[in-house]
């Protein structure tokens, strides 16, 4: 994956279309946005030209990855944790109001129809960035097992998203003592053993990655992974967004917002 | 003039007229703005800095937000010159603009060997990154002193046969007196200026919240200390100045061309909104037009100003 995505990208107000809490941490806001938003892949992100909370002033965009989009309604959807002076921002937003969105960025999941499976992998907010693989590989007749990993069932995210799109969901948690590395290892191990597993797409845990990194490398299974790193402009030209990543056997930096924030999972330096 | 446009939006920078006096400030602009943004609009491209050695960059993080502006401490990650032969300039050459291309190095014979290697066709000028903060250790720079940077440009203009612009840094307290440098030394216009030498601390962990410690300011809150620094350098020299400090609307552009300026630079407000480079154009056109002035170049120090006397200045610069 290396060179400018043939996509188009447009900042545009959208407006709020509903926004509520999801549960004790996360937020959903849906916006009603035209094209090129409403037509972002799944592992896209879009910056987000926050409004500013009572007493703060969010100066930068904000990168926040896609939770949903629908071209058809027109609309595009986010799933947030409020952490910073940025969701303090957007958590104040009403329906009716509008948000400045830039988008959509970056390289998304790429789906290879010749796959027969996938397990979709991640934890915390990394669950939103999975969410909308589930629709995308229905529509490509891919079948995926999602493992959906958070602190505590009630915060797992996307759970009933991957049902009503027909995976199969199968959810950790540290409360239960199922989330650590080597229970998630045996369930893939499991899945492998199975058969029909032809990738791993991953987001949101380093520790989750690896085990994932070992599998792959193991039984010569592909696998994508979602990056988040602090950003500034969103298109590449910065260069604030880098990561290390192994590329043949050396360490290169590439930039999150552009070369990514899908990367090859063998690639990536957990 | 611009399609449909009143106003004659051409200006002279040296021997090179470009179609408008707006262009991205070096380190804020790549071919990814294309994907957001009109680049033939513009009046210039000046690409990152780059450096004959390779250089992968500061740790992070590399940028943090302060109020009205942000800090960077990029480090001047470069691939060297092969790669931006063979890559970057084809990719800059697909745009109409004419191509400035920003240069550093660690010393004066460098940046000389740098200037005449990329002095190929496509290229339209050099801007000498003399300035850069973060290039040398505690911040310093050639541009902090009129020595240095008369030794710098005069092997510059030695060095290459293009259009020569020098990138002044703000963190130095004569700037005037290096922009004299500059000029004496054969530079054909000046840019000013370049991020403030700044910093940021964490209160919850008590670390710096740049990688590198120290970074430079830029964005809004500068715009007011860069346009004094415009004013006192056009004063100073007879080239042309290029403004660069914190512009983000028509109003700001119009505010240092009136201040002495012949063009700016815009660079993080196109972090913000990547078509304010388009918005400026299209504002200062307006702004001209509304007010019957025919010629954008007309702005270039236009400000009215009483004559006053020595005395009166003294309250503003006490002596040290």
């Amino acid at each position: 994956m290396s060179g400018p995505a043939p996509i188009s990208v447009a900042a545009q107000r959208a407006g709020v279309l509903s926004h509520a809490s999801l549960n004790a941490e996360y937020r959903h806001l849906v916006l009603r946005a035209g094209a090129p938003a409403s037509g972002a892949l799944p592992g896209q992100f879009f910056q987000l030209l926050c409004p500013a909370p009572p007493g703060e002033a969010p100066f930068l965009r904000r990168p926040m990855s896609l939770y949903g989009a629908d071209p058809a309604r027109g609309e595009v959807e986010f799933l947030y944790k409020v952490t910073g002076a940025g969701t303090r921002g957007l958590a104040t937003l009403s329906v009716g109001d509008t948000l400045d969105i830039m988008g959509p960025l970056g390289h998304g999941f790429a789906l290879d129809p010749a796959w027969r499976g996938v397990v979709a992998i991640g934890r915390g907010a990394g669950l939103a960035t999975l969410a909308p693989i589930a629709k995308a590989a229905r529509a490509a007749g891919i079948g995926v097992t999602a493992i959906l990993s958070a602190r505590r069932p009630e915060l797992v995210v996307s759970e009933d998203l991957f049902r009503g799109q027909g995976a199969r969901v199968i959810t950790v948690t540290d409360q239960e003592g199922t989330s650590g590395p080597a229970h998630v290892e045996r369930l893939l191990r499991g899945l492998i053993a199975e058969g029909g597993v032809d990738a791993f797409l991953t987001c949101g845990s380093a520790r989750l990655l690896r085990v994932q990194q070992r599998l792959g490398r193991e039984f010569g299974i592909p696998g994508q992974v979602a990056m988040e790193q602090q950003m500034a402009c969103g298109l590449g030209m910065c260069f604030c967004c880098v990561r290390d990543f192994n590329e043949g056997g050396e360490i290169v930096h590439k930039r999150v917002c552009w070369d990514g924030p899908v990367f090859d999972m063998l690639e990536a330096v957990a | 003039m611009r399609e449909g446009g009143m106003t004659d939006m051409s200006v002279r920078i040296g021997g090179l007229t470009l179609a408008n006096p707006v262009m991205p400030a070096s380190g804020t602009f790549a071919e990814g703005l294309a994907l957001a943004a009109d680049l033939d609009a513009l009046g210039a491209l000046v690409t990152k800095t780059i450096t004959r050695e390779l250089r992968a960059g500061n740790p992070l993080p590399r940028v943090a937000e302060t109020a009205g502006g942000m800090l960077n401490a990029i480090g001047i990650p470069s691939k060297g010159v092969p790669y931006f032969l063979e890559h970057t300039l084809p990719a800059m050459r697909a745009f109409a603009p004419p191509l400035v291309v920003s240069i550093s190095a660690p010393t004066a014979e460098g940046f000389a060997t740098l200037a005449a290697e990329v002095s190929v066709p496509g290229v339209a000028a050099i801007e000498a990154n003399i300035s850069c903060p973060n290039i040398e250790e505690d911040g310093r720079a050639f541009a902090m002193r009129a020595e240095s940077t008369e030794a710098v440009i005069r092997r510059l203009r030695a060095a290459t046969p293009l259009p020569l612009w020098a990138k002044l840094t703000p963190n130095t307290g004569d700037v005037p007196e290096v922009a004299r440098a500059a000029e004496a030394a054969g530079a054909d216009a000046l840019v000013v200026a370049n991020t403030i030498l700044a910093m940021s601390v964490d209160l919850t962990t008590f670390r710096p919240r740049l990688g590198n410690v120290m970074g430079g300011l830029s964005g809004p809150a500068i715009k007011p200390i860069v346009l004094r620094q415009v004013y006192q350098c056009a004063r100073a020299v007879r080239i042309p100045v290029i403004g660069c400090g914190g512009i983000s609307t028509a109003e700001d552009a119009a505010e240092y061309m009136i201040a002495g300026a012949t063009a700016v630079q815009v660079g993080t407000a196109t972090f913000l909104h990547p078509g304010a480079m388009e918005a400026v154009i299209e504002g200062l056109s307006r702004f001209c037009a509304g007010r019957g002035i025919a010629r954008v170049s007309e702005l270039t120090g236009a400000l009215h100003r009483e004559e006053t006397d020595e005395a009166e200045l003294e309250w503003a610069e006490p002596a040290p």
